[in-house]
C-alpha cells in the first residue's frame, strides 16, 4: 500500500517551478517513532485522496526546537527555528499544516518574531476545511454508532483554543462522541509536555497518562481520538496498563478518517 | 473636651492611611525590582479584560458555588464601603448620619446595606465551613499550612465581626431612635433597617445611656476594624481585592501556548550562525558597555515586574494547583505554591533593602533551591491548565519556564535524559538518535 503514498517534496516542487498549496511539517515524531509514522501515513492519504497539492521538506526539515524551548534551551530553540525559518523562507512557503500540535503551536506563534511568518494549521482544521469545502467526501460507516472520546491535546486546544475542528471532524464519521468530565480547557494533560515525553516522570502516587486514560474510560469509549502524537502514545500507554487494549482503541482523527473512507 | 471623639477619629484615620500609604509605596518598590517589560500595547483589549475578569468576576462563575458566593461578598464589600463614606465624615465632624437628609432613598440605602450584610455574613460563614468542616481539598495542600491557612481564617472572621458590628450598630440606633428623651438634634429617625429589626428586642431595657453606650462602642469597632483590616491587607493574601485590577489589566495578551522568545539569545544566535561577523571584533565606539545578560531567573529579581505583581496578586485559591496534572497525580509541583514562594522571597528581599539602607545585600539565598526545588520545576507538563483556571489572569508556568531556563541554560542542570535529547536535537536535529538523512524512509516503509 505505502508505495502508493504520493509524498513530493519542497525541492521537487522547485525543480519544477511550481508551489505547492501546503506545506506539510511531519515533525520528529511523525518521521521517526513508529506509531506516529501510522498517523503521518494515513493523514497522506488523505491529502492524496482530497487531491491536495502538498509537498513535505524531508532530510531539509529538522526539530522544531518545541522540546528544548519548553525544556529552557532558549539557544538551542533559536538556534532550530532560525535554521528552519531559513529554509522556509527559502522555499518561500505560505502555509503550513502539522499533525503535532506541539510544532502547530511552536511555527504558529514563537517563529513569527524570528522572521518566520505563515498560516499554519492543524491537520484537523485541514480536514475539517477538506471537507466543509467538499473536497473529501466522507462517506464511510465504519464507526458510525460507535462511542468515540476525544482527548484535547493542551497545546491545539488551551494554548490555541481550537477545540472544534477535531470534533467537526469526528461527527463526520456519525460517530457518537462522548465527552469526558474533564474536557475542552478543562481537559487534563496526557502528561507528555514540557519535555515529559524524554523522561521520567518525577515522584508522585501516579502517572499522569493513568489518570487521564481513566477519565477517558468512565466514558466507556470504544475508541479514544488523539490529535497529538505524543498524547497518543500516552494514551496507549495508559491503556496497556489498565489491560483494556482489547477493548479500546487510541487512534488519531488522521487515522479515523482514512479507515473510515478505508483508504 | 466636646471635641475629643472627632479629634481621636481624626488621629486614628490620619495614623491608619499614612500605615497603608507606607505600605502601598513598599510594595510598589518591591514590585519594580522586576524587570522591565514592555505592556503598553492594547490598551483597549486590556481594559476590556480587567472590565470582563476583574470587575465583571467572569472566570468566578467557572465553579459555580464559590463563584456565586464569592459574587455576594465582593458586591457587598462594594456596597457597604459607601456607608464608610458617611461614617467618616460623622467621626471627623461629629454628626450622626449625615447623609440622613437624603430621605427614602437614604432609606433604600441602608436598607440594602443591611440586606448585603446578612447575605456577606451567610456567604462568609459557608466559606468557613467549606475550608474548616467540609475541608475542600485545594484548602489543605501541603503549602497552605500555619500562616496561609491562618491568614484565609482571619479574613473570615474579620469579615463576620465587622457585619454584625454594623447590624448591632443599627439595631441600637433605632432603638434610641424613638426613646423618648432623645435629643433633638442628634439619632434623627432615619434609615429602614429590614436585618436589624430582629436584633432590635435584645436592646429593649436598655436606658438611653446604656443604648448610647453600646452604639459608640459598635460604630467605633466598626470603623476602627474596617481601618485594621485596610492595613491587613498588604501583609495578607486578601490583598487582591485591590491588586486583581491591575493584574487583569497587566495579563497577557498572547495565545496561552506562546513563550516568549529571549532577544539576548537571538542576537547570540544570529551572531553565531553569521559567518560574516566578527565575535572578536571590538564593539563599536560610544556603544553602551555590554552587561552579560542573564538568561532566566533564579531570585525574584530576574522575574518581570508584572509576575512580581501577580505574585503579589495571588489569593491562594488553589484553583491552579487542583487542574494540575503534576500535582493531581502527587507530584511535589504546585504553582500555587510557586506563586506563594515568590511573594514570600520578593517580602524577603524586600525586607533585607529596608534593614540594609535601600541596597540589597546578598544574603546567600535564592528563589531556585531554597523555595523553589529543581524536582517540582521539571515536574511541569507545561499545560497551562493553571494559566487557564486562575481567575485573576496569574501565569505559573511562566515563572517556572524562567527558571528552567536558568538551570539549563546558566547551570546546565537539566536531568540526564534532557540533556540525551537536547544533544540529539543538536547532533541530528530530532529529539531521538536518528539522522536527519533519514527523516523521509517512513515513505517506503
Ligand atoms: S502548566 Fe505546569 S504547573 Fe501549570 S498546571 Fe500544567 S503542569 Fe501544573
Ligand atoms: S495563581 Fe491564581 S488560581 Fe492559583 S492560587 Fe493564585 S489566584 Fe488562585
Amino acid at each position: 500500500m505505502s508505495d502508493e503514498l504520493k509524498v513530493p517534496t519542497m525541492a521537487d516542487y522547485m525543480a519544477e517551478g511550481k508551489q505547492p498549496e501546503v506545506l506539510f511539517w511531519v515533525g520528529s515524531a511523525g518521521s521517526f517513532d513508529d506509531r506516529a509514522k501510522k498517523i503521518t501515513k494515513a493523514f497522506v492519504k488523505i491529502l492524496n485522496k482530497a487531491n491536495v497539492d502538498f509537498a513535505v521538506l524531508g532530510t531539509e526539515e529538522s526539530c522544531t526546537g518545541d522540546v528544548a524551548k519548553r525544556a529552557g534551551n532558549e539557544f538551542l530553540f533559536q538556534m532550530q527555528a532560525l535554521m528552519n525559518i531559513e529554509v522556509l523562507n527559502a522555499y518561500e512557503v505560505k502555509k503550513i499544516v502539522t499533525c503535532d500540535p506541539h510544532s502547530f503551536n511552536c511555527l504558529k506563534n514563537e517563529y513569527p518574531s524570528l522572521g518566520g511568518n505563515y498560516e499554519v494549521v492543524h491537520h484537523t482544521q485541514f480536514i475539517q476545511d477538506l471537507i466543509a469545502s467538499g473536497r473529501l467526501e466522507v462517506e464511510g460507516e465504519l464507526y458510525k454508532g460507535k462511542r468515540i472520546t476525544f482527548h484535547d491535546p493542551c497545546y491545539l486546544g488551551r494554548a490555541n483554543n481550537e477545540y472544534d475542528a477535531p470534533r467537526t471532524v469526528l461527527e463526520s464519521t456519525k460517530a457518537n462522541i462522548v465527552e469526558m468530565k474533564r474536557h475542552k480547557l478543562n481537559a487534563l494533560c496526557c502528561g507528555a509536555g514540557g519535555a515529559q515525553m524524554f523522561k521520567e516522570p518525577e515522584k508522585g502516587d501516579m502517572d499522569i497518562n493513568v489518570l487521564r486514560t481513566e477519565d477517558a474510560l468512565k466514558t466507556k469509549p470504544n475508541i479514544i481520538a488523539t490529535g497529538c502524537p505524543y498524547c497518543n502514545t500516552m494514551m496507549t500507554d495508559g491503556i496497556k496498563a489498565k489491560e483494556k487494549e482489547k477493548d479500546v482503541a487510541v487512534l488519531d482523527i488522521a487515522e479515523l478518517i482514512a479507515n473510515n473512507e478505508n483508504l | 473636651m466636646q471635641y475629643l471623639p472627632n479629634m481621636i477619629f481624626a488621629i486614628i484615620l490620619i495614623i491608619a492611611i499614612g500605615f497603608f500609604v507606607k505600605n502601598v509605596k513598599k510594595l510598589i518598590r518591591n514590585i519594580k525590582l522586576g524587570l522591565d517589560v514592555d505592556v503598553s500595547d492594547n490598551k483597549s483589549q486590556r481594559l476590556r479584560n480587567m472590565t470582563m475578569i476583574a470587575f465583571g468576576q467572569s472566570k468566578m462563575v467557572r465553579r459555580p458555588i464559590a463563584g456565586f458566593l464569592h459574587a455576594i461578598v465582593y458586591v457587598g464589600f462594594i456596597v457597604i464601603n459607601i456607608e464608610v463614606i458617611e461614617i467618616i465624615i460623622d467621626g471627623l465632624f461629629g454628626t450622626h448620619r449625615v447623609f440622613a437628609f437624603l430621605g427614602t432613598f437614604y432609606d433604600v440605602l441602608i436598607g440594602s446595606f443591611e440586606v448585603f450584610a446578612l447575605l456577606v455574613l451567610v456567604a462568609v460563614i459557608v466559606f468557613w465551613i467549606r475550608r474548616n468542616i467540609i475541608k475542600l481539598k485545594r484548602f489543605w495542600k501541603n503549602e497552605m499550612t500555619s500562616w496561609p491557612k491562618n491568614d484565609a481564617n482571619y479574613i473570615l472572621y474579620f469579615e463576620m465581626v465587622l457585619m454584625c458590628l454594623f447590624l448591632i450598630m443599627n439595631a441600637v440606633d433605632q432603638t434610641i431612635q424613638i426613646m423618648p428623651g432623645t435629643p433633638e438634634n442628634h439619632y434623627v429617625e432615619a434609615g429602614s433597617y429590614p436585618i436589624s429589626q430582629f436584633l432590635v428586642p435584645l436592646f429593649q431595657g436598655f436606658n438611653f445611656e446604656s443604648a448610647v453606650i453600646v452604639e459608640r462602642a459598635a460604630w467605633w469597632l466598626h470603623i476602627v476594624g474596617i481601618l485594621i483590616f485596610l492595613n491587613y491587607l498588604y501583609y495578607s493574601k486578601h490583598l487582591h481585592i485591590l491588586l486583581a485590577f491591575p493584574n487583569t489589566y497587566f495579563g497577557s495578551l498572547k495565545p496561552k501556548g506562546q513563550v516568549n522568545n529571549l532577544e539576548a539569545v537571538t542576537k547570540e544566535v544570529k551572531m553565531m550562525m553569521d559567518p560574516s561577523v566578527d565575535p572578536f571584533a571590538a564593539a563599536p565606539e560610544g556603544a553602551e558597555e555590554e552587561v552579560p545578560a542573564k538568561f532566566g531567573a533564579s531570585d525574584v529579581q530576574d522575574l518581570s515586574w508584572v509576575q512580581l505583581l501577580s505574585a503579589y496578586t495571588c489569593t491562594e485559591c488553589g484553583r491552579c494547583t487542583s487542574s494540575c496534572p503534576a500535582n493531581l497525580t502527587g507530584k511535589k509541583l504546585s504553582p500555587r505554591k510557586v506563586m506563594m514562594d515568590t511573594r514570600d522571597r520578593l517580602e524577603e528581599v524586600g525586607k533585607n533593602i529596608d534593614a540594609n539602607n535601600g541596597v540589597f545585600k546578598d544574603d546567600g539565598k535564592q528563589l531556585l533551591g531554597d523555595y523553589i526545588s529543581h524536582e517540582e520545576l521539571w515536574a511541569c507538563t507545561t499545560c497551562n491548565a493553571c494559566v487557564e483556571e486562575c481567575p485573576i489572569s496569574i501565569n505559573p508556568l511562566s515563572i517556572i519556564l524562567e527558571m528552567r531556563r536558568y538551570l539549563v541554560m546558566e547551570q546546565s542542570a537539566a536531568p540526564s535524559e534532557l540533556n540525551n535529547m537536547m544533544s540529539n536535537i543538536e547532533n541530528n536535529g530530532a529529539p531521538w538518535p536518528y539522522n536527519q538523512m533519514d527523516r523521509l524512509n517512513w515513505k517506503n516503509e
